[in-house]
């Protein structure tokens, strides 16, 4: 595996996977029914001390 | 025998550095070994000293470990006075140059000095405790591992020793914020992987469902530094005992390796780790959750992908390709989107609490910070556009941006997280005095506008005196004539400096004596409401 093969693999495959976990997370974090556990979730530093 | 098993590991490790100067293989790396030697053997002597032979008492699985804390914020407040003091130094030297004293105190030696005192010093030091801090208060666990921790934080305070005392010794790799030699990279890198099985062991054990986002900043700072860290120090050392080694890479890639290293050392460290800081300490103190909890998901997320891919925007018109250059500089400008996504959700946290800007100096403090944030934030991708960067490239504009960055985001987020932190861990009422931490508010704050605005004005005329060609095309100064005409704002910056130091020296006063236990006697800041009137 030289140094062509990673560059050419960057900047193909690999970016579209990058590209589509972060698109992924993004998506999961805004789907159906989140904006409750979320809600919950920023709460948690305000539940004692 | 408490501390059986350190005193003996103490004092073998003190013989090997004896033998190590013994046979060392040159000069400096003795030096380097006596002063090991002398740290560790004191470190022995106190822990026979403090040696008990009670049987310990029982440890309460339930109850937060907060010594380890407690220690982690006395060091951050020690190292940030002398992080701050060595700058001031610094400052005076490149004004003065009488003041640079050869060999050990002349500038190229307390420069990586200050860097790494306020990075990994005050920052790290700031970092870690803080992490144990929230970690343990948004999984409602103890922090995992035992005395790990101490081992964390005195390991951790040693490499901050070896590093310094490196650097006035002459010691150093010579790469930015990566200074320290190949056996102070390692011993960094033992005390970072014990630092992130603490963590991650906490994490694991938490009795909280969900992992708080703070903690996501917090993670993604311990792993990434590891890796960062790891990479760029990969060197072939001269001798086992020699204090000189040399990089795996060489050329371009050991530029590139470099600076996608100190890139990220800014976006992880400093910004990562202290984002974890934000989402923690500004809703504890407004004590109002998250304006969206959803939002900082994806600011982290959009942070994790982006910042990785900037540090070439550091070798604009070097040697690195121009597709590799135009890559850094696309990327820089995307990371505007998730830095002011955060800045919006940190500010936004307030929003309905705004009159607490008036009467908790804390939650100005961290106010301040955000704005900063987002300012620096902004200025960064300005920067790395190449037209703009071929006009502040290596100029003074560069150090304004970095310490609007360091001394208002870094500086005052901390520093906000020390006076929320203190009086809990020591079960005080209160602070000694809230009015002392507006006097540090504003001192910084005037401390951190003289010093950026001094250093926009110097950097745009060194780089406009540089670039200044008459009409055959020959250069109208030479660089010394651009040094010549700076020194009075660096005369200047170095009283911007020394306010932002004042600041500083207020807050250790006012905290030394909140853990003393004393309170001020003072009037409450604010006043009082005016009182409404009934309508006629």
């Amino acid at each position: 595996m030289d140094y062509h093969i990673m560059r050419t693999f960057a900047d193909s495959w690999g970016l579209l996977a990058m590209l589509a976990f972060f698109v992924a997370a993004s998506a999961f974090a805004f789907r159906p029914g989140s904006k409750e556990l979320s809600q919950d979730a920023a709460s948690i530093p305000l539940k004692d001390d | 025998m408490r501390h059986a098993s350190s005193i003996i590991s103490l004092g073998l490790f003190s013989f090997l550095a004896i033998l190590a100067a013994a046979f060392a293989h040159d000069q400096a790396f003795a030096n380097h070994m006596w002063v090991l030697t002398i740290v560790l053997v004191i470190s022995v002597i106190v822990l026979l000293r403090r040696e008990n032979f009670q049987p310990a008492a029982p440890v309460d699985p339930s109850a937060y470990m907060d010594g380890p804390i407690r220690y982690g914020v006395i060091a951050t407040i020690f190292w940030a006075v002398v992080g701050l003091l060595v700058g001031v130094v610094v400052a005076l030297q490149l004004t003065y140059p009488v003041l640079n004293i050869e060999p050990w105190f002349n500038f190229g030696r307390m420069r990586p000095l200050h860097t790494s005192g306020v990075i990994f010093a005050f920052c790290g030091n700031a970092l870690i405790c803080t992490s144990f801090y929230v970690v343990q208060r948004t999984s409602r666990a103890r922090l995992f591992g035992g005395d790990l921790a101490w081992f964390v934080f005195w390991g951790y305070q040693l490499f901050i020793v070896m590093a310094a005392t490196g650097y006035l010794l002459g010691i150093t790799e010579s790469r930015e914020y990566a200074e320290p030699e190949w056996y102070v990279d390692l011993w960094l890198t033992v005390v970072w992987v014990a630092y992130l099985i603490v963590f991650l062991g906490t994490i694991v054990k938490r009795r909280e469902p969900h992992i708080y986002v703070a903690n996501w900043f917090y993670l993604a700072f311990i792993v990434t530094i590891a890796m960062l860290h790891i990479v760029n120090n990969l060197s072939m050392p001269v001798s086992f005992l020699g204090s000189k080694s040399y990089s795996a890479f060489s050329g371009v890639q050991d530029a590139l390796t470099q600076w996608w290293y100190g890139h990220n050392a800014v976006g992880f460290f400093l910004t990562a780790g202290f984002l974890g800081m934000m989402y923690y300490f500004v809703p504890k103190q407004a004590n109002r959750p998250v304006y969206s909890y959803r939002l900082s998901i994806i600011h982290f997320w959009a942070l994790i992908f982006l910042y990785i891919w900037a540090g070439p925007h550091h070798l604009h018109f070097t040697a690195l390709p121009d597709w590799a250059q135009t890559l850094g500089m696309v990327f820089s400008i995307m990371l505007w989107m998730p830095s002011w996504g955060g800045m919006i959700n940190g500010l936004m946290t307030l929003s309905g609490a705004w009159d607490k800007l008036r009467t908790d100096p804390i939650i100005r403090m961290m106010v301040a910070a955000i704005a900063f944030y987002g300012m620096s934030t902004f200025e960064g991708p300005m920067m790395s556009i190449k037209t703009v960067n071929s006009l502040s490239h290596y100029t003074d504009w560069t150090i304004g941006h970095v310490h609007s960055g360091a001394l208002g985001w870094n500086g005052l987020i901390a520093f906000a997280a020390l006076y929320y932190m203190v009086p809990k861990l020591w079960a005080r009422e209160r602070l000694y005095s809230l009015r002392m931490v507006s006097w540090h508010f504003w001192l910084a704050t005037l401390g951190i506008v003289v010093y950026a605005a001094v250093m926009w004005v110097s950097g745009i005329q060194q780089g406009l005196m540089w670039r200044e060609h008459d009409e055959q095309g020959f250069l109208v100064y030479s660089f010394v004539e651009s040094v010549a005409a700076l020194h009075p704002y660096y005369l200047i910056r170095a009283l911007g400096g020394v306010l932002y130091l004042a600041g500083a020296l207020v807050m250790a006063w006012n905290l030394t004596m909140t853990i003393l236990g004393y309170q001020r006697d003072e009037a409450p800041i604010g006043g009082t409401f005016p009182s409404l009137q009934p309508a006629e």
